[in-house]
């Protein structure tokens, strides 16, 4: 059989190295990053039942509609608001700064009830139609709150029969204010004075125009990072990773020689259509990933390890140089499969354990073995084809 | 150039010293794990996370008396860097961690809260339950995977060899009280799939090594050249991967430092058990139930 001339397995990897550079730069705009990278709240509801409210599963669909109109009041960009299972949802806020007020805002219940003096209870938060804050003539902030036309009824009602005696305002069951009724009200409308600081009363004022929850929810788990950990993080695993890279090169030409150099090269190629893939299948990067990645990269070399130690025996027993290479690549073909094919099994118990940065490191790991054997054996061929002729290696 | 020149170590011969030096390890580990167990973080058990930061250098000692006053008995103050402190608890109320965060900004100023893990029990016993069965089935897929591929004999060798890289990591963890959480737990899988690669190098060059075995060649003296043969593939590949490892040990930042001492310390004992143990166990059952002359 005779070679053709055109070194065919080169030109396609550097094709594939031009496309990739294409499809990842800029890096920063297209790496999509987890919560614990980019900063955000990752809160995790699950719907209890209690007495007065039990749940079905119309009443999660509803909790899931209200925390999404909430959470758009807060302002985030990109959140994701989702049931998961019979009682649970999942709200993810990327970017959020003060994660306490992201959970205040979306895990109470936010039930407003008028009461009179004797615990009956006059109206509730379901016949508001909007409500804002103000500040009243002290420049205290307080939430003013508009009913909608029955609403206005059962007010006007409550407030006439009630002049003189206090109505007591309760947010969940704790008294937030007790205003005594001077005159009867009929426009309507009303204000809320509870010795709010101005974020209690923006936060109230979300809580009251959202609506209230139809059940109690319980926050059962709250995962949240500043933006500036998650920045630290990113330097920090970006560092470890350049010099873990630079530890691996240098080892593997140290090592051996030439041929490291080419290993080199395939591992600068690995990296490249590691991203590429990463970003196209829109994946995301978590910090356990980049170390996933960082342990890849040693991975990745293991491959070209193998080869190379099988060329050299293969040329101490007396075969040629070519000859040498092809038994080296072909023998250790196997061998590579096998082993990287347990890791990955190991790799889909990653996404099986399911939390997010977990997951990301199982996402990391797969990509990286089936990047790294693609270049390990297919792109190092190619270099090692193309040099050995043009240059005169030791084994 | 060469690290070590055609090596001829008796690894077979003197497997009974490599065995003993396992079980010690072995022994020390599971001591302190039925003595002072795993240190689980909330990922497992459920509680609550705090990590704030400062303006200024904070000792723990500082933060511990600010905190005096509230009811956090059970809960431990530690440092995470100069200006960072991490605060673990049995699970706060939300009141209950607003507290903490306006007291430490009475005491110190300005604070920030960069950081909350807050899990409930449920989510927690949930994680449990996951990373046993995924444990489980990565052991047996891996048991299911090498025995399709060799034979029934190295495969269950190799898995008891992973059993003993996952007792040596997991004895090593109790005993530093490392936290166990879940970036831990998938250390410890990417090890299981990954340490058993050098044993299959291994396995496959015993395989080679019998369909062209020399006259009169026992089984074991077999199994010991192709540990030799292979030595320095064994070495260069964990070697490779050990350097990164090491690189996010040191340089990674504190979050990634228990899930990369992890990675060494699997990687260490995994190397160990395929070059020591998986091949001389094998041996082990051939001399005492010969199933090839």
């Amino acid at each position: 059989m005779r070679r053709s001339n055109l070194p065919w397995r080169l030109i396609i990897s550097i094709a594939l190295v031009v496309v990739s550079l294409v499809v990842i730069f800029p890096v920063r705009q297209k790496i999509r990053l987890g919560l614990d990278l980019q900063g955000g709240s990752h809160i995790l509801l699950e719907c209890v039942d209690t007495p007065e409210a039990p749940v079905d599963s119309d009443a999660v669909n509803r909790v899931v509609e209200i925390i999404r109109n909430r959470v758009d009041q807060l302002g985030v960009a990109e959140p994701v608001i989702a049931r998961q299972g019979e009682r649970r949802v999942l709200v993810q806020l990327p970017g959020v700064t003060d994660p306490q007020r992201a959970v205040e805002v979306i895990g109470r219940t936010a039930l407003l009830e008028f009461k009179d003096e004797e615990g009956n209870t006059l109206l509730t938060g379901a016949h508001l139609k909007n409500a804002q804050v103000q500040y009243d003539r002290f420049g205290r902030p307080v939430v003013s709150i508009a009913f909608d036309e029955e609403g206005a009824k059962l007010f006007a009602q409550a407030t006439t029969t009630n002049v003189g005696k206090p109505i007591g305002i309760y947010l969940d069951g704790n008294l937030i204010s007790n205003p005594v009724v001077q005159e009867p009200i009929m426009g309507g409308e009303a204000q809320i004075t509870g010795r709010f600081s101005l974020e209690e009363a923006q936060n109230l004022a979300i809580l009251l125009r959202a609506g209230a929850l139809p059940v109690k929810v319980d926050v059962i788990e709250n995962r949240s990072v500043e933006p500036s950990l998650g920045q630290d993080s990113i330097i920090y695993g970006l560092r470890a990773a350049v010099v873990g890279a630079l530890l691996v090169v240098a080892f593997m030409i140290f090592y051996y020689g030439w041929l490291g150099v080419l290993a080199d090269l395939a591992l600068a190629s690995f990296t490249v259509f590691f991203l590429a893939l990463f970003i196209s299948l829109r994946a995301t990067l978590t910090l356990p990933g980049i170390a996933g990645f960082i342990v890849t990269v040693g991975m990745a070399v293991d491959a070209n390890v193998l080869i190379f130690e099988r060329i050299k025996e293969e040329y101490r027993t007396g075969k040629t140089w070519r000859a040498s290479i092809e038994a080296g690549f072909n023998k250790a073909f196997r061998t590579i499969l096998d082993s990287n094919i347990t890791t990955l099994i190991a790799a889909a118990m990653m996404f099986y354990l399911g939390s997010g940065p977990v997951r990301g490191l199982g996402v990391t790991l797969t990509l990286g073995i089936l990047c790294s054997m693609f270049t390990g054996i297919w792109v190092t061929r190619a270099l090692v084809d193309f040099f050995a002729e043009r240059i005169r290696f030791k084994a | 150039m060469e690290l070590i020149k055609n090596p001829n170590f008796n690894f077979v011969g003197n497997r009974r010293i490599a065995y003993a030096i396992s079980i010690v390890i072995i022994a020390v580990g599971l001591i302190s794990l039925l003595v002072q167990g795993l240190n689980y973080g909330v990922d497992f058990v459920g509680g609550t996370l705090l990590q704030f930061r400062f303006n200024r250098e904070v000792e723990v000692e500082e933060v511990r008396e600010a905190l005096e006053g509230l009811n956090l008995a059970k809960s431990t103050v530690q440092r995470f860097s100069p200006q960072e402190v991490i605060i673990r608890s049995p699970k706060l109320s939300q009141e209950e961690q607003d507290q903490v965060e306006k007291t430490l900004g009475e005491a110190f100023g300005e604070v920030t809260l960069v950081r909350v893990e807050d899990v409930g029990p449920a989510v927690g016993a949930d994680l449990r339950r996951m990373a046993i069965v995924a444990v489980l089935v990565a052991l047996l897929g891996i048991l299911l995977y090498v025995s399709i591929r060799f034979e029934f004999r190295p495969g269950v060798t190799s898995i008891i060899a992973l059993v003993h890289d996952a007792l040596v990591t997991l004895g090593m963890l109790s005993l530093l009280q490392r936290e166990f959480s879940a970036p831990v737990l998938a250390a410890i899988l990417t090890i299981l799939g990954y340490s058993i690669n050098d044993s299959i190098v291994v396995m496959d060059r015993v395989r080679e090594n019998l369909r062209s075995r020399k006259k009169g060649e026992g089984f074991g003296e077999l199994v010991n050249r192709s540990i030799n043969e292979t030595l320095s593939r064994t070495i260069n590949t964990v070697l490779t991967t050990i350097l990164p490892v090491l690189a996010l040990l040191i340089l990674g930042g504190e979050m990634l430092r228990d899930f990369s001492l992890t990675l060494l310390i699997g990687l260490i004992a995994g190397t160990y058990s395929s070059i020591f143990i998986v091949s001389s166990l094998w041996v082990e059952w051939e001399e005492k139930k010969p199933l090839r002359r």
